[in-house]
């Protein structure tokens, strides 16, 4: 086994492309669910809605990019905005039924043959990230090693950019949420009806919650689409969001950094499990695939069982996650 | 009680487990596959017609002609894809492709039966006359048909999942992988036999070994849709009530269990697709003016008579009465007497067995890993239709669901009929949140 090339991946995912995207969802859906107390079960709709935005309007709209950009930020606001009418004036699993279902529909939307001369169906759409790589100080195509850290040029020039946004989101709502609006946000998710006999209009600060948190989702679909230069259909599987929830209990919902913190252990996990599961010499993995039927296809799935057991285990026995305290937001406080 | 819940857990692994001691035995491949079709068109005055001495070719492997009856068969070497190729210039006179670019079509082989493959034929001016076709009667009636059988197997699985909804308050995610659960039973159980499902013993002979009859199989799975309906109700879902966990982190903790069931049952069934070996291609049968299969009609009147017994079992029996009256005001039944817990634990017991029956229907198409998440959108679009926690309504928004998604083929591509599950959901929520049959107060 190669020790080395096992570690070499595990520290380059810690802080790798999927960490920065997956966090920036997961913040995104701590301003949903954290704050707000809003059962988002369909965070990965905003994700495609922020991918296609951009991949779309570039490609076959020949729009300029950073034009494509700002759709993006419209489109998955409006979307927020026509999932928000119907249901946040009901209770909460309202939502979660309508998000689930839209985002589901949305991919179905896009890989379908009748959309295929916008979305590209199931082949996707790709050349469209070409002038945020030409602003790239990096080139494109060489690996970098900062310490343990490797990536290729162009990884390097989106990771730069990705946690840079990253960071100055997760800031932008540390500010938000210690403002007066984010103190209505959290009444309204401790005790909504107190919230609405002090005159808050809960339905409203509901509302722009679901539309923040929903252009932060579409920020990371699209800098997902970005770093992998291609929009695919199949990529926004709802299980996607399920892993972001995962994540966002993990570090524990409403708090600020719990989203950063959730993504690198869920990432650095995964990595290491299933690259030393590829890894493993010859013999063993042959009798581990007799046996438990440890093939290629299935050591891909594991991430998966690793999800459902994780989220079903921490919902059960440590709502507020592992790091997170039951005084500020546990899951179990709704 | 922790004891308990141990060893209901040992139990539930036991039969998680047992489903990957079977999977070896599909190793054992058929060696008799093969591609079958049967071309025919309908002629002005609206008969069928069978086409025959046509070429129907699969490129490297071997091609077919059509005989009087328009049927083809090509054999092909084993399980996989293949291409299909009808040769145009061999059909008759006045006779084209409905859609003149799929004179070649993909078709995906399972290892279990032979793979049937549809060219649609038109007579005359094709184009002209489908659109002019397109609101007939004759299809109008045909959709209002499909609608009444989808709706029908929804029903099933919906009626479980609102009065789950009833009893305890949760929406159950998971309720797909009862669904899936149910297909994949019955298909191990017709395939490999009753003891073969679990592992060992494949080589006994049948009924133990080598597959049982569907009939047969459909009762079997019917009976494990309970079994997982009371094992995870009584190792997950009742500790969890008993231990204060919230409403909200239960409905996570259902989300957590669906992705973990469904994932296991990838991990060891694979993500191909695949046939049950009995009934798994049938001539329709033309019945006034529209088309059904011998097999379709016996499972809808099958679910016909089901969802009569659960009718009649709610409203006529103590049990029924009970899980109604749960259903409606928990802390009135419980004062009145009703034992909540035992009445939860069978509304998750029938719950899972109508499921699970429902499951076996919808995996005559093609049994897959992932079929029950693929129906969950239009469950949920039809108990929030009906209302909430009524086992009525889940029955009527399932019809009006399943009968409204097939008429809007008349207007949307078939491949998205699905999406008018979310627009029925979201204009439910909209005009009447409560759903059809559901009180005010139960949107709170």
């Amino acid at each position: 086994m190669d020790w080395g090339f096992i570690f070499e991946r595990t520290f380059s995912a810690m802080i790798g492309p999927e960490v920065m995207v997956y966090a920036l969802a997961a913040v995104g859906l701590n301003v949903h669910f954290g704050y707000t107390g809003l059962m988002n079960f369909g965070q990965v709709g905003f994700m495609a809605a922020g991918a296609y935005g951009v991949g779309v309007s570039v490609f076959w709209l020949g729009w300029n990019f950073w034009v494509g950009v700002l759709f993006s930020f419209v489109y998955s606001a409006v979307l927020a905005l026509l999932l928000g009418i119907p249901t946040l004036r009901l209770r909460a699993d309202y939502l979660s039924l309508v998000t689930i279902a839209a985002s589901e529909t949305i991919r179905l939307l896009a890989r379908s043959r009748v959309m295929q001369p916008i979305t590209g169906g199931v082949e996707g759409v790709n050349q469209f990230a070409g002038p945020f790589y030409d602003l790239s100080p990096f080139e494109l195509g060489k690996f970098y090693s900062f310490g343990p850290f490797k990536y290729l040029g162009r990884d390097v020039w989106v990771l730069l950019v990705g946690w840079t946004i990253l960071i100055l989101v997760t800031l932008m709502v540390r500010a938000l949420m210690k403002s007066p609006w984010g103190r209505t946000l959290r009444a309204i998710r401790e005790d909504e009806d107190a919230a609405r006999a002090l005159g808050k209009n809960a339905y409203f600060y509901k509302m722009q919650s679901l539309m923040l948190g929903g252009m932060i989702g579409g920020v990371a679909g699209m800098l997902q689409v970005i770093q992998k230069a291609s929009v695919q259909a199949d990529t926004f599987n709802p299980v996607i969001t399920f892993t972001i929830w995962t994540i966002l209990i993990v570090g524990g919902a409403g708090r600020v950094w719990s989203p950063i913190v959730g993504a690198s252990i869920y990432w650095t996990l995964i990595v290491f499990v299933e690259n030393t599961l590829r890894q493993l010499p010859e013999g063993t993995r042959l009798s581990l695939e007799r046996t438990i039927e440890l093939s290629d296809f299935n050591i891909a799935m594991l991430r998966f069982i690793l999800v459902g057991s994780g989220l079903l285990l921490l919902a059960r026995f440590r709502p507020q996650g592992i790091f997170g305290s039951r005084e500020e937001m546990a899951l179990d406080r709704r | 009680m922790p004891r308990w819940g141990r060893r209901s857990a040992v139990a539930f692994l036991g039969v998680v487990l047992g489903l990957g001691a079977a999977a070896p035995a599909m190793a054992q491949v058929s060696d008799d596959l093969g591609v079958i079709g049967q071309l025919q068109y309908t002629d002005a005055a609206g008969n069928k017609v069978f086409v025959a001495d046509v070429d129907v070719s699969i490129d490297d492997v071997g091609g077919a002609t059509t005989d009087a009856d328009g049927s083809f068969r090509i054999p092909v070497p084993g399980p996989g894809e293949y291409t299909i190729r009808l040769d145009i210039a061999t059909l008759p006179e006045g006779v084209a492709l409905k859609d003149p670019e799929r004179a070649t079509l993909q078709a995906k082989v399972s290892e279990n039966a032979d793979q049937r493959v549809i060219f649609p034929l038109v007579f005359g001016d094709g184009g002209a006359q489908g659109a002019e076709s397109n609101f007939s009667v004759r299809r109008i009636s045909q959709l209002t048909l499909e609608g009444i059988k989808l709706g029908l197997y929804l029903a099933m699985a919906a009626i479980g999942l609102s009065l789950i909804f009833g009893t305890t308050g949760l929406v159950n995610f998971a309720h797909a992988e009862l669904i899936t659960w149910g297909t994949l039973m019955a298909y191990f159980f017709n395939i490999y036999g009753l003891v073969a499902t679990f592992g060992f013993l494949s080589a006994l002979p049948p009924p133990f070994g080598g597959g049982v009859n569907f009939v047969f199989a459909t009762l079997l799975a019917t009976i494990m849709g309970g079994v997982m309906g009371y094992v995870l109700n009584r190792v997950v879902f009742r500790t969890a009530r008993n231990a204060g966990v919230s409403l909200l982190a239960q409905m996570v903790m259902t989300i957590g269990l669906s992705i973990l069931l469904r994932y296991v049952f990838v991990y060891y069934f694979g993500s191909r697709y695949r046939v049950y070996k009995d009934y798994a291609a049938q001539r329709a049968n033309e019945f006034l003016g529209m088309e059904l299969t011998s097999r379709d009609a016996t499972a809808m009147a099958v679910s016909v008579v089901i969802l009569i017994a659960v009718g009649l079992g709610l409203t006529r029996t103590r049990t029924g009465r009970a899980m109604r009256a749960v259903s409606d005001n928990k802390d009135l039944a419980e004062s009145s007497g009703i034992n909540v817990e035992r009445v939860i634990s069978q509304v998750w017991i029938y719950g899972g067995a109508l499921a699970a029956l429902s499951g076996t229907f919808f995996g005559f198409d093609t049994v897959k890993w992932d079929l029950g998440t693929r129906i969950l959108l239009l469950v949920f679009a039809a108990i929030t239709l009906g209302g909430l926690g009524t086992a009525f309504g889940a029955l009527v928004g399932a019809l009006i669901v399943g009968v409204v998604i097939n008429w809007s083929t008349l207007f949307i591509d078939t491949e998205l009929k699905n999406m008018t599950a979310l627009i029925v959901l979201i204009l439910a929520l909209l005009l009447r949140p409560q759903g059809i049959l559901g009180k005010k107060q139960r949107i709170g």
